[in-house]
């Protein structure tokens, strides 16, 4: 599933129509950046994502301030996979209990650290590696490029999920780290190539020659003129991706080989909830609630900044 | 047309001897499938180094990656461990997946390009960002979670369907297991389709088209839709290979025994010629899809030729 997320993430532009009036228009000498900002401000979506997101933080941060219940002090005096009372807003009982009589709702705040955790740190791995690839073959071009496509294109051969679920296997835990290297592992390719096209458009333009003929050093064109101006399509894959992985970190636990207790993941509690769908379905749809607001949070996010970075739709 | 088929075969083999061995790396070298058959007990060493011989385990692994490539080019993929021959599990595994896959793809092309071609000649209008919206909930919606409410309440809480496949797997049975299966695919197929069609509506051919008085409905399909179906053809060519692994999570809810299914239980239980077999098989499935996507180009748009 991620793996169409991947794909066409680049591809699915949505160019809204540029707002009327003099104020829409962008004033000389600003930035592609500070343009953007302006834009972003008034998308609806941008602030929808924006506001969930903030909540998701301060959630990974200080979960205490949503729940006073624990998630892994189980009490079995309360119902058995209790049934969820959703007037009770906040309350221990909001979303019920599952098999171990834990508070469904303290789960749902205490597991978005592991799989925000998770999503986050995959994305920031991914963006480096597959950054510096598609970066040293834009670059470079020539053999080095040819090289480094065809090991992209061999990675990107075997199915995401697939080649994240051989991975996890030939570990006997599942933590936050195994999980994320199994997830690097096949998801560094996309960034690479559009990180690799996004350098060949900026590697022809004048300053690049120019830096070159001032007699700049390679580094210092890669890093310093070529990667500022190379950045704007990495950065809005990569948001777009972070849900992709924070669902696909989810689908590995669904599957069974993702995080395992004690770890408190939103995926744990899917794997653990599917089994009991019939009689309590609260167990499934809860954290799985949680994992599609957060995706979505990310997905409009990532379509609000391809919105205002790209200058076709102004 | 026939030397650009040829060159491109060509250029298939590293990748695919690239992607073959990686995977024979990840699933031979990094586990040891001999452990894996005996479960958490340690096997017999006497045992162990016969069957190792046995399955070539005791070679160098460039050398194994040899001989099992040799095996595979003459129809000889192996024994699974329970003895069964692969592929007496991939014949009965990639028809169903085939056909499950199929619908998928059908599902998405026919409902994605209605919807796209809809929202995209109503841009701005209620429909239009109605349906973008859906498009990014049915995205974000992780395939398990789909699958599994839609079985619970169509197949469990109200009775309409099975709520699983029979063994046989009739074309009536996949109509929700390929809904599902292709649900995030048909959003991206309407908003590609979308984007794509906004963006010729504006072309000099098809003032040309309405100017010479062509009715409405040929104008869109037959220039503005054939025009615009590039990059959504380009999407599904890559898409039928997610749709076979994607399989995994769906096959997996509505208990269909497919490809899915079967990699499935070869990763888990280690299996390794079942896995390494049927991703070999993909793989190729993969890239044959994608040069069948490049010599689609040529039809849709005349002015590309391959010399």
């Amino acid at each position: 599933m991620t793996e169409t997320l991947n794909v066409s993430a680049s591809a699915s532009t949505d160019p809204k129509p540029a707002p009327p009036g003099n104020d829409a228009k962008p004033a000389k000498g600003r930035s592609l950046w500070s343009d953007a900002w302006h834009d972003l401000r008034r998308n609806p979506l941008f602030v929808i994502s924006a506001v969930l997101i903030v909540v998701l933080l301060v959630m990974v941060a200080f979960p205490s301030l949503f729940t006073s219940a624990s998630p892994t002090v189980g009490d079995l005096t309360h119902h058995y996979q209790g049934k969820p009372n959703y007037s009770h807003f906040f309350a221990e009982d909001w979303f019920g209990y599952d098999t171990q009589g834990r508070s469904v709702w303290a789960r749902m705040v205490y597991g978005a650290r592991a799989t925000v955790l998770v999503g986050v740190l995959v994305t920031l791995f991914v963006t480096i590696l597959g950054g510096l690839v598609g970066l040293v073959a834009g670059y470079f071009g020539g053999w080095i490029d040819s090289v480094l496509s065809r090991i992209t294109d061999i990675f990107q051969g075997i199915p995401f999920l697939l080649g994240a679920m051989v991975v996890l296997t030939t570990f006997t835990e599942g933590n936050v780290w195994v999980v994320i290297t199994a997830l690097l592992f096949l998801g560094w390719t996309q960034i690479a190539r559009v990180a690799r096209g996004s350098v060949i458009t900026v590697k022809q333009s004048d300053y690049v020659h120019a830096a070159k003929s001032l007699g700049a050093s390679t580094a210092r064109i890669m890093f310093r003129h070529i990667v500022p101006n190379a950045v704007a399509p990495v950065i809005v894959v990569a948001t777009t991706a972070l849900g992709g992985y924070i669902a696909a970190e989810a689908t590995l636990s669904y599957l069974g080989i993702g995080l395992a207790e004690p770890t408190v993941s939103w995926g744990v509690d899917v794997s653990a909830g599917k089994d009991g769908l019939r009689t309590a379905p609260h167990m499934l749809i809860s954290p799985a609630i949680m994992v599609s607001l957060t995706v979505l949070a990310f997905i409009m996010l990532g379509d609000a900044v391809r919105n205002a970075l790209d200058p076709k739709s102004r | 047309m026939g030397r650009y088929v040829v060159r491109r075969l060509l250029q298939m083999v590293p990748v695919f001897i690239g992607t073959t061995f990686l995977i024979f790396v990840m699933v031979y070298a990094v586990g040891d499938p001999v452990n894996a058959m005996f479960g958490d007990r340690a096997p017999d060493p006497a045992t162990a180094a016969q069957l190792r011989a046995e399955f070539n385990l005791d070679k160098p692994l460039w050398q194994q990656y040899g001989l099992y490539m040799g095996k595979i080019f003459s129809g000889d993929f192996g024994n699974a461990f329970n003895g069964q021959p692969v592929t007496e599990l991939m014949a009965t595994a990639f028809p169903l997946t085939i056909r499950l896959a199929l619908v998928a793809v059908v599902i998405e092309i026919v409902i994605g390009l209605v919807l796209g071609v809809l929202t995209g000649l109503r841009r701005g209008r209620p429909i239009d960002s109605g349906v973008l919206m859906l498009t990014l909930v049915v995205i974000s919606v992780p395939t398990f979670v789909t699958g599994t409410v839609f079985q619970y309440l169509l197949g469990v809480r109200w009775g309409l369907i099975a709520p699983a496949v029979s063994p046989a797997a009739p074309l009536g049975q996949l109509l929700l297991p390929g809904l599902v299966l292709a649900l995030v695919s048909l959003a991206y197929v309407t908003r590609l389709t979308r984007t794509s069609i906004a963006e010729n509506s504006r072309a000099d051919y098809v003032r040309t088209a309405v100017a010479k008085g062509l009715p409405r409905r040929r104008v869109t399909v037959r220039h503005l839709l054939r025009n615009s179906l590039i990059p959504v053809v380009t999407f599904l060519g890559t898409d039928v290979g997610t749709l076979m692994a994607g399989a995994l999570v769906t096959e997996r809810i509505f208990n269909i025994h497919g490809v899915g299914f079967q990699l499935w239980q070869g990763i888990v239980r280690q299996n390794s010629p079942t896995v390494v077999g049927f991703v070999t098989v993909l793989v190729i499935v993969f890239l044959l899809a994608n040069l069948l996507v490049d010599l689609l180009y040529a039809v849709l748009d005349p002015r590309i030729r391959y010399v």
